[in-house]
């Protein structure tokens, strides 16, 4: 039976085209890959070939017609055999090749679709009987806890077997858990994070320690476009289970280079979860649920805080969850938030404020994604006022984030604009003296907190 | 030292039965019909976006695919279609995906480059050129951490050879003797840019030479050559001697996508490759000359055309995907 050629889109933005040239004639046996004619396309002149074997019947728009719409009829191919009078009995009208009834459908306006309302953890429970650890040996006994309970995760990076660590934060790993599961990797981020992402797709549970923070931007497609990503490329089917932790942030005088917060660039993705984690207990709590999180988890430590003490649990079974913050501090006439290294920044300027008689709530955010805005926002409705603390950039900073959330959820609550404390917008200097000039100290915090009391 | 053979790898006879060769002829069979009614569906608008057909490569991935086994995993770009089909994914599903429905492999959130099946353990359908090598070298760590003889096909084009983490996935691969079949599929241009001036090493087939990984330069539209060539890989590969690459000449009829208007070489080049190099109707040569019957490829043709006929029926009338699946599969329930 005789069928219609239609004008193809030749491009994903293609909707009308110029017919530039015919090349076949009335009667020529054309087979499919044939190329039929010439149209010239908003991007270039593009060859048209035949897609079903048989014989060129009729041509319906000639050559030199401009704005020939998609899918209008353009010609008439025939079956083998049949007649070449046959085409001219064939209308516009006749069924084209493939899909006689389809309509291409014009989107109608899209209903407008909510995100559900994320939901969030319950509320933390008491862990009882506490000793004080570091930050490192938390760290390294989240992950010696993960790596005796499921075979499935292991470790890999630069050092963190035979060197144990960089950091030391895998020290003594190795002898326990042995070589399959303690990797030693080669300086090669960008692969050894694909080749992670790609074990984790098939379930196993990886936990990439980048020597620090800065060096996973040779991984960033990886962590973005495979591993956050894929589950929903796929329908569901391909969850990455996988963790990517390494130190964050400025150290001491290392330079521009290694210096740098990455928070907002990884809160920034759907399909990543965010942990910043301060205190020890913060640490071991929070590696313990990203290792177990069948999402990818990225985990931004801080090298300064690694020495650090604090009082940590000690049931074997502490976890903390995912996506909520921790009032470190309780006060009622203006709310810091910060994490990382900066909630000990916070902290410092509320005891400072106490001396003024102002008494600052800190509010811990332990997570950056999902970001736990109701804790935020109960606590602005109670203070009226909201400081943000970061180590990192100002420019769409987690800090931009949080006030807008403050303006657009307790808008009629606050009694000042919310500010924001940052570092300097500025690559970070080596000399001793400037460096210190670009980090956030609590003077900043509370100048910020007095200049929305009209001070 | 791995071996590295540069002269092309060409079969004396077919090495295969008449019922393999009348798989492989209908393996390949159905990725061209399937590709030439996605361009026909995507002239239609019925496919958007980027779109990029495998016909004239096809002896490539049938040619492997004769020599997978249940448990092997592959993975590829975005030029997919071919691979998917021959890891067994239905016609139905992937076509359904191109028009963005939600019987589609991915319930319409992937489109033509990113699919994907967990149960014939194919992984995607990557966009970004070059990142499933190293992801595919994961696949084969995953292979090796659990201890199967399962080996992982990881198939790039030539294009993707310059990129960095191709070679950073080789070294990883050699030092820890993964199972994995590295498959250069170079046809000749990635996009517009022909290898020539694209590559300063003219034999790719000898690039994993310096980690002593093994490798063949195999003629990639002869499925008797990719046969005997995969073959030699899958053994090695399952014997727990390391990795393997195969260089596959090929070559893509089509433009690199859609929109492209393949001015970057002469017509008569692509003519010159399907009147004499064309893969299925090589095949069909060798099997008519070993006394296959001429009617069989009839049969075969009216099969295949009834199950992409099904197919682009199916495409088009599943319905597409409910809005709220907007906000589904971005996190797993924890």
């Amino acid at each position: 039976m005789a069928s219609l050629i239609l004008m193809p889109a030749l491009s994903p933005t293609m909707t009308e085209g110029t017919i530039a040239r015919w090349l076949r004639q009335p009667g020529d046996v054309v087979k499919s890959g044939d190329v039929i004619a010439e149209i010239e396309t908003d991007k270039a002149t593009m060859e048209v070939e035949a897609v079903d074997d048989g014989v060129f019947g009729k041509v319906l728009v000639p050559e030199g017609s401009e704005s020939v719409a998609v899918n209008t009829p353009i010609a008439v191919l025939l079956e083998d055999g049949e007649d070449v009078a046959a085409a001219e009995n064939v209308t516009r009208s006749a069924d084209p090749a493939v899909g006689a009834s389809v309509a291409v459908e014009t989107p109608s306006a899209p209903a407008i679709v909510e995100a559900p309302a994320i939901k969030q953890a319950d509320d933390e429970k008491d862990w009882g009987e506490t000793k004080n650890i570091t930050v490192r040996e938390a760290l390294r006994d989240a992950m010696a806890a993960e790596l005796r309970r499921d075979e499935d995760v292991f470790l890999m990076g630069e050092e963190v077997a035979q060197y144990q660590g960089a950091y030391k934060i895998s020290q003594g790993l190795l002898d326990e858990f042995g070589e399959k599961r303690v990797i030693d990797m080669p300086i090669t981020e960008h692969g050894f994070t694909g080749m992670a992402v790609g074990a984790a797709l098939t379930g196993l549970k990886p936990i990439v320690e980048f020597m620090t923070m800065n060096f996973s931007l040779q991984a960033i497609d990886h962590i973005i476009n495979s591993a956050a990503k894929t589950l929903y490329m796929s329908g569901g089917q391909m969850g990455c289970p996988i963790v990517f932790r390494g130190p964050n942030g400025a150290a001491a005088r290392v330079g521009a280079q290694h210096s740098q917060c990455f928070a907002s660039w990884y809160a920034h993705i759907p399909g990543l979860k965010v942990v910043a984690p301060w205190s020890a207990a913060d640490a071991k709590g929070l590696l313990r649920a990203a290792i177990r999180d069948p999402n990818p988890v990225v985990v931004l430590e801080n090298e300064i805080l690694y020495g650090q003490k604090f009082p940590c649990p000690t049931d074997e079974d502490f976890i903390l969850p995912i996506g909520k913050a921790k009032i470190e501090r309780e006060g009622k006439d203006v709310t810091l938030v910060a994490f990382s290294i900066m909630v000990g920044v916070a902290l410092d300027a509320a005891a400072k404020l106490a001396e003024d008689g102002i008494e600052a709530e800190v509010i811990n955010l332990r997570t950056l994604r999902p970001l736990d805005t109701e804790t935020i926002i109960k606590s602005v409705k109670k203070t009226s006022r909201i400081v943000s603390v970061e180590e990192g950039w100002p420019v769409a900073g987690i800090g931009a984030e949080i006030c807008t959330v403050a303006v657009e959820q307790a808008f009629d609550w606050l009694d000042a604009p919310p500010a924001r404390v940052c570092g300097l917008d500025l690559p970070l200097p080596y000399a001793s003296n400037l460096e210190k000039l670009a980090l956030p100290k609590p003077d900043w915090v509370v100048e910020a907190v007095r200049k929305q009391f009209g001070d | 030292m791995g071996e590295t053979t540069s002269a092309s790898y060409r079969s004396n006879g077919p090495a295969l039965s008449p019922e393999t060769m009348k798989q492989a002829y209908k393996d390949m069979l159905l990725i061209r019909r399937f590709e030439e009614k996605a361009g026909q569906l995507y002239g239609m608008g019925l496919i958007g976006g980027f779109c990029h057909l495998y016909i004239g490569q096809e002896a490539v991935v049938a040619g492997i695919g004769l020599n997978m086994k249940q448990g092997d995993k592959s993975i590829t770009s975005y030029r997919d279609h071919g691979q998917m089909l021959v890891a067994g994914m239905t016609p139905r599903g992937v076509m359904a995906e191109l028009t963005g429905r939600a019987g589609g492999y991915s319930r319409g959130k992937g489109g033509s480059m990113h699919m994907f099946s967990r149960e014939k353990e194919f992984y995607g359908g990557h966009g970004i050129v070059g990142a499933q090598v190293a992801l595919g070298t994961g696949l084969a760590f995953a292979n090796m951490y659990r201890g199967t003889d399962e080996v992982s096909i990881v198939y790039f084009g030539e294009g993707a050879s310059a990129q960095g983490q191709v070679y950073e996935s080789f070294n990883l691969a050699a030092l820890h003797k993964l199972p994995c079949i590295y498959v250069i599929e170079n046809n000749r241009y990635g996009m517009g840019t022909s290898i020539e001036r694209a590559s300063a090493s003219k034999d790719l087939s000898r690039n994993a030479e310096p980690w002593g990984i093994a490798s063949r330069k195999v003629d990639g539209m002869d499925i008797f050559a990719v046969h005997q060539a995969a073959q030699e890989a899958m053994e090695h590969c399952r014997s727990g001697k390391g990795p393997f690459l195969l260089e596959m000449e090929t070559y893509r009829y089509r433009g690199h996508s859609m929109s492209d208007p393949a001015k970057y070489r002469d017509r008569a080049e692509v003519e010159e490759m399907r009147r004499t190099r064309d893969p299925i109707e090589t095949l069909k040569a060798e099997m008519l000359r070993n006394g296959i019957e001429e009617s069989i490829f009839k049969d075969i043709e009216t099969e295949v055309k009834a199950v992409v006929a099904d197919a682009v029926e199916f495409a088009q009338t599943c319905p597409e995907p409910d809005p709220s699946e907007l906000w589904t599969d971005i996190l797993v329930e924890a």
